[in-house]
């Protein structure tokens, strides 16, 4: 009986071990993004030390209490830091639509560029570039379109969800939405003017250099998405079980409670939206939503509870170094940080995955 | 516990799948559906536990209609254990069993959920398989995993889809005895698919023939797997040898039926 009962204690001792090692990548991670915040946000033409940024930063929350010279604290304060708060929203928010996209759809090849939101928000901007034909005009008429047409896409996906087609096809439906608003945004291209087509290119690298705030309500676009995304991520956490349990099957996934369709439904709105809010204003960064997860899966496994915050820190992470690098490579020119994502990522990607022994999904 | 099944009918694209279906299983019951292939058998399992909605009928668990109940509340009384689980992703055991106390769980896990998980894999005798990668288990130590979830759910009713379809005779009889256990010492209710009419024949308390969406004969096994029937239902000639007073039936040749 002692030794029965000692099997069972060391085998729940070793699981909560496993556990709390997830718990400890995901507080590495934490303080990995900040260390990069703060780095990042020392980088750049004007000199301003790590140890001026940190103090800076710190200024703006206990003030009196640093030694901080006010041009470096300007220049983090209005010129810096939007930018990298940007890369942390973003990184983090295309991340997560990716997990979730590939746990509702249980496919790993889901996320917002394969499912052609990305693509659809690319037509809009060309759209409103290109014909400056908008819903709505003015100065915003890249942007709301941009999210506009996104919107549209996961609305199309919807639609064939609601035809209770098996995940495949939806897959399938939105490659082919995919290729379809591809072909719209290269026939405008081919319509278009020299310096406008180079907009739309440029538009479609991605980056984070349109990021802003104010003072005032929505605080600007770094406050939208990050109400976007406060409003998302902890309902998305909140669900982790149900996202856990729909990998065992729909069925067995019904029969342990979870409302498959409504989850379904839901959260390919909710990941359309997150996506959508940040892409309008970054222009497409197709490669977090697909690759972080699966990075952060092949770290911490596919337990939903852990994979949702450690694939929102990767992704932060992620585009942040992406960014800084792609503004000291060839300083005082800015790399598109979309290339620089690709060209850092995709070593790591290949990397964990050709160490995966077995099957890996 | 008791379940009742009430004249269940189910249509696929105007197709009947069941055709008037009425159980009634009684508490700390093995109840064994037997049938050919494409008789229904598994959508009578799925419509009983409101995986699929029936065209009509109602399954009443001690009185209360499963399509009244809310979903978490039915994944507390009425466990589900699959053919098979699809792959994915990569988890261990211990967390494929876990899951099974996803109705029960709001997001922390407690002390008690990993007890019952332990008491589960001590219950199928699956220690030293706890935490391996699900994945890389063999079929029948993965049904037992899957039954373990179930178990973990705390149900009064079990529902089995061919539990013993994929496996070599040594699982098949461990996870027949495992059921016949389960039912005897905890008391809960277990409703299995299976095609093997010898495993049923010695394990079920009680065995239901179905043919075309009927239950053709309900009863225990002397009574319903009688030659006629098999006959009947199967197209099938057996013999049958006694086998400490059940059935054991040979097949000896497919015969043409008339209907």
């Amino acid at each position: 009986m002692t030794s029965e009962s000692s099997i069972k204690s060391s085998i729940i001792k070793e699981y909560t071990g496993l556990t709390r090692k997830k718990l400890h990548v995901i507080i590495f991670l934490s303080l990995l993004l900040i260390f990069l915040a703060v780095l990042s946000a020392s980088i750049g033409s004007a000199d301003v030390s790590l140890k001026e940024t940190y103090f800076a930063i710190l200024e703006r929350f206990f003030p009196d209490h640093f030694d901080v010279n006010p041009f470096a604290y300007t220049v983090i304060w209005e010129l810096r830091l939007e930018r990298v708060l940007m890369g942390v929203l973003a990184g983090s928010g295309l991340a997560i639509a990716g997990v979730v996209m590939q746990a509702i759809l249980k496919n790993p090849l889901a996320s917002p560029y394969t499912l052609g939101i990305a693509s659809a928000a690319s037509f809009g901007a060309s759209l409103a570039i290109i014909l400056g034909v908008g819903i709505v005009g003015g100065a915003h008429i890249i942007i709301a379109n941009a999210f506009l047409f996104s919107m549209v896409a996961a609305l199309l996906i919807y639609g064939f969800s609601l035809r209770k087609t098996s995940t495949e096809t939806m897959i399938l439906a939105g490659i082919a939405i995919m290729y379809l608003f591809t072909a719209m945004v290269a026939s405008l291209q081919y319509v278009g003017e020299a310096e406008e087509v180079q907009e739309v290119v440029y538009w479609m690298f991605g980056s984070l250099g349109r990021a802003n705030w104010s003072s005032h309500f929505p605080y600007g676009n770094i406050g939208i998405i990050s109400i976007a995304l406060g409003v998302t991520i902890p309902y998305l956490f909140l669900k982790s079980w149900d996202f856990n349990a729909l990998g065992t099957g729909d069925e067995t996934a019904k029969s342990l409670g979870v409302k498959v369709e409504w989850i379904r439904i839901s959260c390919m709105f909710l990941a359309a939206l997150i996506t959508a809010s940040i892409i309008c204003f970054t222009g497409t960064i197709g490669f977090i939503g697909l690759v972080c997860p699966h990075i952060t899966r092949m770290v911490i496994g596919s337990d939903h509870r852990f994979l949702l915050p450690g694939s929102c820190l990767t992704g932060a992470v992620l585009l942040l170094s992406a960014d800084t690098l792609a503004r000291v490579v060839v300083a005082p020119v800015i790399l598109p940080v979309g290339i620089v994502t690709s060209f850092m990522g995709v070593p790591l990607f290949v990397y964990l995955l050709m160490r995966q022994r077995g099957g890996y999904w | 516990m008791k379940l009742k099944v009430k004249d269940l009918t189910f249509s696929y694209r105007s197709n009947p799948i069941l055709d008037g279906v009425t159980l009634e299983i009684e508490p700390s019951e093995l109840f064994a559906i037997v049938g050919p292939n494409g008789t229904g058998k598994t959508t009578l399992i799925k419509c009983i536990d409101a995986i699929l909605k029936p065209t009509s009928g109602s399954t009443l668990l001690d009185g209360d209609d499963v399509s009244d109940l809310d979903t978490k509340d039915l994944a507390k009384r009425i466990g589900y254990v699959p053919q098979s689980a699809p792959r994915g992703s990569p988890i261990t055991v211990f967390d494929a069993i876990l899951m099974g106390r996803r109705p029960h769980i709001q997001w922390r896990v407690t002390e008690d959920d990993l007890d019952k998980v332990m008491e589960m894999v001590e219950l199928l005798k699956i220690e030293e398989l706890s935490l391996r990668a699900f994945d890389e288990l063999s079929g029948g130590e993965r049904q037992k995993v899957l039954i373990a979830r179930a178990l973990c759910q705390d149900p009064e009713v079990l529902l089995l889809d061919e539990p013993t379809s994929n496996l070599d005779i040594r699982h098949q009889l461990e996870v027949m005895k495992v059921m016949k256990m389960i039912t005897k010492k905890h008391g809960i209710l277990a409703i299995m698919a299976i095609h093997d009419l010898n495993l049923a024949s010695r394990y079920a308390d009680r065995i239901g023939m179905m043919y075309q969406g009927r239950i053709e004969a309900v009863g225990a096994s002397q009574d319903v797997l009688t030659p006629e029937n098999i006959r009947r239902v199967y197209g099938v000639e057996v013999s049958l040898i006694n086998d400490g007073g059940k059935p054991y039936i040979i097949p000896i040749e497919p015969v043409e039926v008339k209907a």
